[in-house]
């Protein structure tokens, strides 16, 4: 499958251009916020960086202080259906270019996605150390007082490859897969298992 | 005489193979995942990515999910003084790795809402001590918070999934089980379960089961077909590797069965991420690890 580059921040233009299915090579600078920084945009907090076209990144980095700058070591991503709640409202507010994480997130989230021109791209969970090998840079840390894994990290990437899964047409192959499985499971209910 | 800086050393360098390094039965079972997939699909490219990054891990000792877990500590010891020299080692040894940057800060206190920055907080770590007439052994295993998040308790008989009180009731279970999870656990992921017990001891013992490599057959020849009738049919739903569709949705399953009160029917399901962090030693008379388990 072709690769198609991709650099953080990005225009809605590039988002509503971009398929379910279409893998990237992601570039640029890219923000995390988790649990506790979804929460506090999500009910007025002002984001101390401009979240714009940039790549919101669900991760709570492993990091080691180097002197006065830091080092990430482990950076895989969180599970975004956690931001549920939070996510549509984040990105009809700050105008993200990209949601990344891992296992797609629901309803709100492919409608504002849709409104605002903004995909969801996919890293695989656990991936912790290949995809620190492509952070090349810790630029900035924000929010630190919500603990090290939840504040807002500034990343400069290079080259990391994610998937969309789903995209600013309103599609996702997390809800296809879900749906696809479901009628499996309901066949699988009614054969009954002999002992 | 347990030496505590023999302790300190062998605990610290448990706790950080685990967090390190993919056990080698669940890299042998990815491995075989990694064939049944089909070329150019994203389940393969996927389950590339993963053993790539378990690689990667291994080779320059880091931890292989930035989600490091919250650590469950077994002790086997014969019962004396020796135990407070282990939980003194385990806190600090938690202390340490988080330092040195081979644990993440993963202890928030819920009323303050503060993280306590070195993975001890109330009631953490859970260290759980078994008395033991032979050499003291030490296990620990670092589960991640998704993992846990669609880990779940069923109360049997349950309506809507029509499942009753026996084995092909704990079937159905384990598998809404899977299909709730979708990716949104790591998958491909490893299952321990526990038929029976209560609300607390359930939990506990699908965790500790986890324990148990997938190479190992269950003892019992029921269990055992429970097992892998519990694979063969999650791995049919079709939700393969971080849920994006193929046909590696588990890597195994590990039952358990617990005395139950005859008003309660639970069947719990410990869900593991593929990156299964735990490890296991055997400690000599003076706290060095004699071998690993």
């Amino acid at each position: 499958m072709a690769l198609t580059s991709l650099t953080s921040p990005l225009s809605p233009e590039t988002a509503r251009a971009l398929r379910t299915g279409d893998q990237v090579l992601l570039s640029g600078r890219i923000v995390t916020a988790r649990d506790q920084v979804h929460k506090y945009l999500a009910s007025g907090g002002g984001s101390p960086v401009d979240l714009r076209g940039l790549v919101i990144y669900h991760c709570g980095p492993v990091t080691v202080r180097q002197g006065d700058t830091w080092r990430v070591t482990a950076a895989g991503p969180t599970t975004s259906m956690r931001e549920e709640p939070y996510e549509a409202r984040v990105i009809q507010t700050h105008h993200p270019g990209a949601i990344m994480g891992k296992g797609g997130m629901g309803e709100a989230t492919r409608a504002a996605l849709q409104s605002e021109g903004c995909v969801y791209l996919h890293l695989t969970g656990g991936a912790a150390s290949f995809i620190a090998g492509r952070i090349i840079a810790v630029e900035e840390v924000h929010l630190l007082e919500f603990g090290r894994p939840e504040a807002m990290w500034v990343l400069k990437v290079e080259d990391l490859p994610a998937l969309v899964t789903m995209d600013a047409q309103g599609r996702s192959l997390h809800h296809d897969i879900e749906h696809a499985s479901q009628e499996i499971l309901k066949r699988l209910l009614n054969t009954p298992f002999s002992s | 005489m347990m030496n505590e800086i023999h302790l300190l050393s062998s605990v610290t360098e448990l706790m950080e193979k685990a967090c390190t390094m993919l056990p080698d039965d669940v890299h042998a079972a990815l491995s075989r995942a990694l064939e049944t997939e089909q070329e150019g699909s994203i389940a393969r490219d996927t389950l590339k990515t993963i053993l790539q990054s378990a690689r990667l891990s291994r080779e320059r000792g880091i931890p292989l999910c930035q989600d490091t877990g919250v650590p469950l500590i077994i002790v086997r010891t014969f019962p004396g003084p020796a135990m407070f020299a282990i939980e003194t080692a385990v806190v600090e040894g938690l202390r340490q790795l988080t330092e040195r940057g081979i644990l993440r800060q993963n202890c928030v206190d819920p009323v303050t809402g503060r993280n306590t920055g070195d993975n001890i907080g109330e009631h953490v770590p859970q260290i759980h001590f078994l008395p033991a007439r032979e050499a003291t052994s030490i296990g620990v295993m670092f589960k991640g918070g998704g993992s846990e998040n669609v880990s779940t308790q069923y109360a049997l008989p349950h309506t809507g999934l029509g499942a009753d009180r026996d084995l092909d009731g704990v079937r159905k279970c384990v598998l809404d089980a899977a299909f709730q999870a979708q990716g949104k656990g790591c998958s491909p992921g490893i299952l321990g379960i526990c038929i029976g017990g209560d609300r607390a001891s359930g939990y506990l013992i699908a965790k500790e089961t986890l324990f148990r490599r997938l190479d190992e057959r269950n003892p019992s020849p029921v269990l055992a077909k429970l097992e892998d009738a519990i694979v063969g049919q999650a791995n049919s739903l079709g939700i393969g590797p971080m849920g994006l569709g193929g046909s590696t949705t588990l890597l195994g399953a590990r039952v358990a069965s617990a005395g139950r009160h005859p008003a309660c029917y639970f069947v719990t399901v410990s869900y593991s991420c593929w990156a299964t962090r735990r490890a296991r030693i055997e400690l000599d008379e003076k706290g060095r690890i004699r071998r690993w388990l």
